[in-house]
């Protein structure tokens, strides 16, 4: 009666297989790398980059031990980390700024390994050191500048169609255009909604003052927090790019907000600018009307004229500024630092794409002899970098802004614009940071706590039921190597949380083996024989066994769907924890008691303490 | 090695009283606790900063306090932990400056006093964040609750679903007690170590409740208190060794897991101990109290023992 058929034997072997192989390669280690991968996406991995690559190193006679290339770049592993930092200078000076060379660690794990698949278990930011962010996105602040371009729109669309207005203002995130009459406003309304078909309509008022109100529809309110987000994603990945980091990850939380962690990175200074940093860039015209002495110094007493806004430059000069913007830093599509050939001063060469190019010739044809702002927006200050006079007309896209205070500046400023704009302020709400010790100690604490229980755990379950307990014990380490299995198949994230779960779930499950055993006794005391008792005892046990398990499941899961950060790394692997047991505890464990016991005619006495 | 062999059964629920009286006053404790000095929250609920700074030699706390004012920030708490030479610097959510901010003011401030200072964890989190993660851990609980309370009055009857989540409530109130009694930090995760010790002493009462469900089954001439002493008595050998187990693993966690396991540790500790208690003790004697008798579970499960299976299947 205690005999397993065959399959159950194979089956249970197979999976202690493919187990055993999945945990191999946390053992072999890392060995420090370089990782290339392209800056832009319109660059490729290939083989020709994989030369490009292997001859520089070639070249500088830098030995490596290995070089290949995945989805995201060539990675070359070295024997030590000298190697590999006097590796990562050659590259950037090499292969330019159109790629990113990171420093790395890349997993020892042997070819024929790698080729199934088998992966070491993916590290937590708490135990490898890195930065942790929470960023959250003002969408407040994105709804209002949508409306604020919309403002900018309207005036363009009214004036081309010579509707006549006295007033457009900008009302949180509504629209308001002022009219004389009733039938200029209906005109008016007939005409944008035409052309802005995702805002609703209202007209209201009497007399010689009727007022158009245009609000964004839920909908459309949707749509731009969607696309905001979108844009800061991708933002901060260009500007991650820059940074230089290997397998950052930013990703979407929630509806509003950014995850960024960047393993490995200890200049959190650096790191937080780069992020923090929201610069933009617009180009709207000086009001050369109100330029005169006395309207400056009103404006600076507090009294800006309607319609414009008040901004120092660089000297500190006043300036005032038209509300409407011609330009945002959302049509560049390049820039890259200079020097102006006629003086010699820093600048920053500007390309914009073909709507903004567009839009730039009718500004400066139609502006000849006035001066055009450059404004740099950032952490919300505003900053006028230059006020040239337009000269003449400027066409192809192609602009230059001067009033750069060194070389540095030019490069980065060149560098935010490039990385593109934030469509909406962020805010860091969280910020987690390992210093690289700090993980290494992690994984130590973690790993003793585990062993250090498990070896007591044992001892105490042979004293105490014998052979029995000796079954309990390997099908516990069963239990453990299928865990780790299953936690590197998955590449779920490992953290110091994790690695207590672990620790937990092993001493959860030896339950199921105590209950199992003490059932045995029972029935061996109630008279039963030893086989009896065997099968007696694993078949009643069972019953509790998933009882108990489906509760803890429970916790399990609840922690899983509200948890966050350390919460989930612990929901995980306590979830698979319950799992692994019930096929190690009952399976395994009954499959060891089989082979000792289920093929022996007669049993005197079984060896249960 | 067999330590409990126990020829006749200990009458359990004769006890009765007197046990939920301890449970009672225990309880009552721990909320008075919980009320007057309330729990000591980690950032991770009310925001603020958390630092550890390691120094290569013992660290003037002292000092590190004026160089914390000489910057401005008040309200700072500085102390040692695990050596000499760790400090664990603390402070509260600032309005004027931002978390980004703050951080990098006091690692370049502590930086410039000492060169030697390493800077090995940082922990931010705005208030709005810490007001999230407390309302999700609420919910947590609740679903928790709620999850184990279905499962429990499906699998068996509704008066072990509501004696088991009562005895199960008052384990956790009682960490909650310790903790706000010996103000130790409340994090997430200790958080999460007071979910798993629901859901596992959750399965001390199924396990009890199993066996009487079994008894009843068995014995047929026996009473409900004859019935329920025997499941205890009989389960009582398992229960201590499997918790002295998972004791076992935790006390390595205790030694080992440095730090950031400690409360975790410490909370699980607690929640053991009282979930032997209590789930044997305090369960058994409502669920006796709320009226089990072998009509209203056995009657159940022999009239329709598939739809049992049914709800069983995973």
């Amino acid at each position: 009666m205690n005999r397993y058929p065959i399959w159950k034997f194979v089956l249970i072997g197979t999976v202690f297989i493919i187990g055993l192989l999945y945990t191999i390669p946390n053992f072999f280690g890392e060995s420090p790398a370089v990782q290339i991968s392209p800056a832009k996406t319109s660059l490729k991995v290939d083989d020709s980059l994989l030369r490009k690559v292997e001859d520089t190193l070639k070249l500088a006679n830098i030995p490596f031990d290995g070089l290949f290339m995945d989805a995201s770049g060539v990675k070359v592993r070295f024997a030590n980390t000298d190697t590999q930092l006097l590796a990562k200078d050659k590259l950037v000076g090499n292969l330019g700024k159109d790629y990113t060379v990171a420093l790395n660690l890349v997993p020892q794990t042997p070819n024929w390994l790698q080729s199934i698949g088998a992966k070491p278990m993916y590290l937590g930011l708490d135990l490898r050191g890195g930065v942790h962010f929470l960023l959250q996105v003002d969408m407040k602040a994105a709804l209002d500048k949508a409306a604020e371009s919309t403002v900018g729109d309207f005036r363009m669309s009214l004036r081309k169609e010579k509707i006549n207005y006295y007033g457009i203002e900008r009302q949180g995130q509504v629209v308001v255009i002022k009219f004389e009459s009733e039938a200029e406003a209906t005109k008016a309304r007939n005409l944008l909604a035409k052309d802005f078909s995702d805002l609703t309509y209202k007209i209201a008022g009497s007399d010689k003052d009727f007022n158009l109100t245009a609000s964004m529809s839920v909908m459309a309110q949707k749509r731009i927090q969607e696309f905001a987000l979108k844009q800061n994603l991708q933002t901060l990945h260009n500007r991650i790019n820059e940074l230089g980091v290997a397998e950052p990850i930013v990703q979407q939380q929630g509806l509003d907000r950014i995850v960024v962690q960047l393993p490995g990175v200890q200049d959190t200074a650096k790191a937080k600018e780069i992020l923090g940093r929201t610069a933009t860039l617009e180009i709207r015209m000086v009001d050369e009307e109100k330029s005169d002495m006395a309207t400056l110094q009103k404006a600076q007493a507090g009294q800006v004229p309607f319609g414009d806004e008040l901004f120092a430059d660089r000297e500190g000069r006043p300036v005032l500024v038209k509300k409407s913007v011609v330009l945002t830093g959302d049509r560049i599509t390049d820039a890259g630092p200079g020097v102006n050939g006629q003086n010699g001063s820093s600048v920053v060469n500007v390309t914009l794409d073909g709507r903004g190019a567009g839009i730039f010739k009718n500004v400066t044809r139609e502006n000849v002899g006035k001066r055009m702002a450059i404004l740099l927006i950032e952490k919300g200050s505003t900053e006028v970098i230059t006020a040239p006079v337009i000269n003449e007309e400027i066409g192809g896209g192609r602009v230059q802004i001067s009033g750069m205070a060194n070389a540095q500046e030019a490069t980065d400023i060149s560098l935010l614009l490039r990385a593109g704009a934030l469509a909406a302020p962020m805010e860091i709400i969280e910020e987690r940071t390992v210093g690289p010790s700090m993980g290494e100690e992690n994984i130590k604490r973690g790993v003793h706590s585990t062993l250090w229980g498990f070896a007591a755990i044992a001892v105490m379950m042979i004293v105490y039921y014998m052979v029995f307990g000796g079954v309990s014990v390997m099908a516990l380490g069963v239990n453990l190597l299928l865990l780790v299995a299953i936690l590197s198949m998955l590449q779920a994230t490992l953290t110091l949380p994790g690695l207590a779960a672990i620790a937990l779930a092993l001493g959860m499950a030896i339950d199921a083996n105590v209950l199992i055993n003490e059932r045995i006794r029972e029935e061996l005391r109630n008279g039963n024989t030893p086989q009896a008792s065997i099968h007696a005892g694993y078949d009643r046990a069972f019953d509790t066994i998933l009882d108990s398990n489906v509760t803890t499941l429970i916790a399990g899961l609840a922690l899983f769907m509200f948890g966050t950060g350390p919460i989930k790394g612990f929901a995980v692997v306590h979830v698979l924890g319950i799992m692994t047991s019930m096929f190690s505890a009952v399976l395994v464990s009954r499959a060891l008691v089989n082979l000792l016991y289920g093929y022996r005619r007669k049993i005197e006495h079984l060896r249960i303490g | 090695m067999e330590l409990f062999r126990i020829k006749k059964d200990i009458p359990f629920m004769s006890y009765g009283r007197l046990t939920t009286s301890i449970s009672l006053i225990t309880f009552v404790l721990a909320i008075f606790f919980l009320l007057h000095r309330g729990l000591n929250y980690g950032v991770d609920f009310t925001g603020g900063t958390v630092m550890e700074v390691h120094y290569p030699a013992a660290a003037n706390i002292e000092q590190i306090r004026q160089v914390m004012d000489g910057v401005g920030l008040k309200d700072v708490t500085v102390q040692n932990f695990g050596s000499s030479q760790d400090v664990l610097i603390r402070l509260p959510v600032k309005k004027e400056l931002s978390i980004a901010q703050l951080s990098e003011k006091i690692s370049s401030a502590l930086k410039a006093a000492d060169a030697g200072a390493e800077i090995r964890r940082v922990e931010s989190v705005g208030s709005q964040v810490g007001e999230e993660l407390y309302e999700n851990g609420a919910l947590a609980l609740l679903l928790v609750c709620a999850g184990i309370m279905g499962y429990l009055a499906l699998r068996f009857e509704w008066r072990f679903a509501v004696a088991a989540i009562i005895a199960n409530m008052h384990d956790v109130i009682i960490i909650l007690g310790f903790f706000a009694f010996f103000q130790w930090e409340f994090n997430l995760t200790v958080l999460a170590a007071i979910l798993a010790v629901l859901g596992y002493s959750v399965n001390e009462s199924v396990v009890v409740f199993d066996r009487v469900r079994e008894n009843f089954k068995k014995m047929r001439k026996a009473t409900a208190v004859q019935v329920i002493d025997n499941a205890i008595t009989r389960t009582m050998s398992r229960t201590i060794i499997t918790h002295m187990m998972t004791q076992t693993m935790v006390c390595s966690m205790l030694f080992f897991g440095g730090e950031t396991l400690h409360n975790f540790s410490l909370a699980l500790t607690i929640g053991i101990l009282f979930g032997i208690y209590s789930s044997v003790l305090v369960a058994c004697p409502i669920a006796m109290w709320l009226g089990v008798s072998r009509a209203n579970l056995i009657g159940d499960t022999e009239k329709k023992p598939k739809e049992d299976e049914a709800a069983l299947a995973p």
